[in-house]
């Protein structure tokens, strides 16, 4: 049984309370989060309130994640409770509403923990641009979590709770997922809405989820998913019964391995485990069809123009006016613009807004971000015509394990270059998964699916039958078992 | 594509982004990085290709020009840095 089904079966027939779940939860917070920093803020007594709340209504039955804890990652609003997006900027910002994935996680009765540590505005692969310091990784806490979802990540795989929201931009979720040796999922651009969930590149942000298990995240998204109307771009369609889709069959499911994801650059072992992975789907009866996406070696150019572009747009807003960090003394109304941004964002989200003002500045447009989103087109051109011949894509989610704090913090591009296997997905809007298959160096890493647009309920059960034939997620870090 | 120490000042004055100034040839050499990496775009023939600007193709949804929100002035202006009267401040703009 899954962990999430487990929780919930437990609550069900009274052996164990949501309050008794919430305190046991914010224990193992309180004991092992000094090693990670995972959190940037716990909320204990709203999150008890919750679990009281949720109790009465488990005495009446309730639905499958009422009284089941969680952690939201800082960058989705959470009302009365301060929500930073790992900035300086945001230290004091308290929104006065919940993010519209919150809401509907809040009305399907789970608790919220607290808001993890993140790159800062999702800017990172490593977790270590964060205002309040970088998260480690409880396999290894020399090492990085991954990011920019990493204090998400870094909590579910130390069991500090059983799921954790996150966002995935360029893979965010998936990338961090994997060097923690969890489960991630990004679903369809459009499915979750994106209202009060801090914008960073719009045409790419996407919220999902962690957990242990495939299994899990189909509940999450079941209650994540949903048309809303204060997002112009959440997509207007009916959400499926997932979990009804998680049959554990894939006899005949077509998966395609693209001959591009596993060229030059991918570790050895790394690789090994991955194909063990793609056997494994081969031996629950799929069948691997080698495909090819010629335009993949361009996908991190243009992701390093489209995502800038649309960063120093939406973080034009943080002007030391309305809300957020303001300098001291400012001398003139200028000087306080150029203070408070200059103060506020740290040295990444500085860059990057520098990138994106000077790809979109006079003269330069046709050249970066109309070209971009030419070459974007010929990337999601790929994948239509490799989904008319596959069912799901497997891929490595990265080229290899966690690396070191610090490893690559001074040398952007490296760390740009981390992304290879997951931005794709995110410029073309596609559901991905990323499921742990292995070790490296008593590292976890991870293996990637991807499936077509809204066919989120084939990337799960894929998933889930390759869950069901292996155990490498249900591993977990010494230290942190249970 | 490299940056000069100038051209670095002035976009970050664009972006209304106050730099130490002896950070200025670290940004630079970074952004042009950064900008080297994009430069590969150069490599991909796009010749009578429509730009994507939306992952889906999906144009922009309308609605209907109605009042959805009551007014929340006292909530959002609790959290701002200074206000007065129900405005805003900052510091004076006309002498």
């Amino acid at each position: 049984m899954s962990r999430l089904r487990e929780l919930a079966a437990r609550l069900a027939a009274r052996e164990v309370s949501a309050v008794e779940l919430t305190r046991e939860a914010l224990a193992r917070i309180e004991r092992h989060d000094g090693d990670l920093n995972a959190l940037v803020t716990v909320c204990a007594d709203r999150a008890l309130a919750q679990a009281e709340a949720a109790d009465a209504t488990l005495a009446a039955g309730a639905g499958p994640l009422t009284g089941i804890p969680l952690i939201h990652k800082d960058i989705f609003c959470t009302s009365g409770v301060r929500t930073s997006c790992g900035s300086r900027m945001l230290d004091n910002f308290v929104p006065p509403y919940d993010a519209t994935a919150v809401e509907h996680l809040d009305a399907a009765g789970m608790i919220t923990l607290g808001k993890a540590n993140m790159d800062e505005f999702a800017m990172g692969s490593s977790n270590e641009t964060s205002f309040y310091g970088p998260v480690r990784n409880p396999w290894n806490t020399d090492y990085v979590p991954g990011g920019s979802s990493g204090g998400s990540a870094a909590a579910v795989a130390a069991g500090l709770a059983p799921a954790a929201t996150g966002t995935d931009t360029g893979g965010s979720i998936r990338q961090p997922a994997a060097l923690c040796g969890i489960t991630g999922f990004k679903p369809t651009y459009g499915r979750v809405s994106r209202w009060g969930m801090i914008a960073f590149a719009s045409s790419l942000d996407q919220a999902g989820c962690f957990a242990r298990s495939a299994e899990d995240c189909a509940l999450l998204l079941q209650a994540m998913a949903g048309f809303d109307e204060r997002d112009s771009t959440a997509v207007d369609r009916p959400v499926p019964d997932y979990a009804a889709a998680l049959t554990g069959d894939i006899k005949g499911m077509k998966v395609g391995v693209p001959s591009e994801y596993f060229a030059e650059g991918l570790e050895a072992r790394t690789r090994a485990a991955v194909e063990a992975g793609i056997q494994e789907l081969e031996g629950r009866g799929a069948e691997i069809v080698e495909i090819s996406l010629p335009h993949t070696d361009q996908a991190v150019p243009t992701y390093y123009v489209v995502a800038p572009a649309e960063a120093s747009s939406n973080l034009s807003r943080f002007d030391g006016v309305r809300y957020g960090y303001r300098c001291d003394d400012p001398a003139d109304l200028e000087d306080l613009y150029l203070r408070s941004r200059g103060e506020g964002f740290g040295r990444e989200v500085q860059r990057r807004i520098m990138v994106g003002t000077y790809a979109l500045s006079a003269g330069y447009y046709d050249a970066y971000y109309l070209k971009a989103q030419k070459v974007r087109r010929l990337i999601a051109d790929d994948f239509r015509r490799a989904f008319e011949q596959v069912d799901v894509i497997a891929s490595p989610t990265t080229q290899g394990p966690a690396f070191r704090l610090g490893e690559k913090l001074d040398d952007p591009v490296t760390m740009y270059l981390n992304d290879i296997y997951t931005i794709p997905a995110n410029l073309a809007g596609l559901p991905g998964i990323s499921a742990p298959c292995g070790f490296v160096n008593d590292l976890p890493v991870g293996m990637q699916l991807l499936a077509p647009w809204f066919e989120e309920g084939r990337l799960l059960n894929a998933a889930h039958a390759y869950q069901q034939a292996t155990d490498w997620h249900t591993r977990r870090p010494e230290g942190f078992e249970a | 594509m490299s940056l000069k120490p100038e051209q670095v000042r002035k976009v970050a004055f664009l972006a209304r982004l106050r730099l130490d100034e002896d950070r200025v040839p670290e940004y630079a050499n970074e952004l042009s990085g950064i900008l080297g990496l994009v430069d590969q775009l150069e490599r991909a023939d796009t010749d009578g290709v429509e730009p994507m600007a939306h992952p889906l193709d999906l144009a922009a949804r309308l609605r209907v020009d109605a009042v959805s929100e009551g007014d929340q002035r006292d909530a959002f202006q609790a959290i701002a840095p200074a206000t007065e009267g129900g405005l805003y401040l900052v510091p004076r703009v006309i002498e």
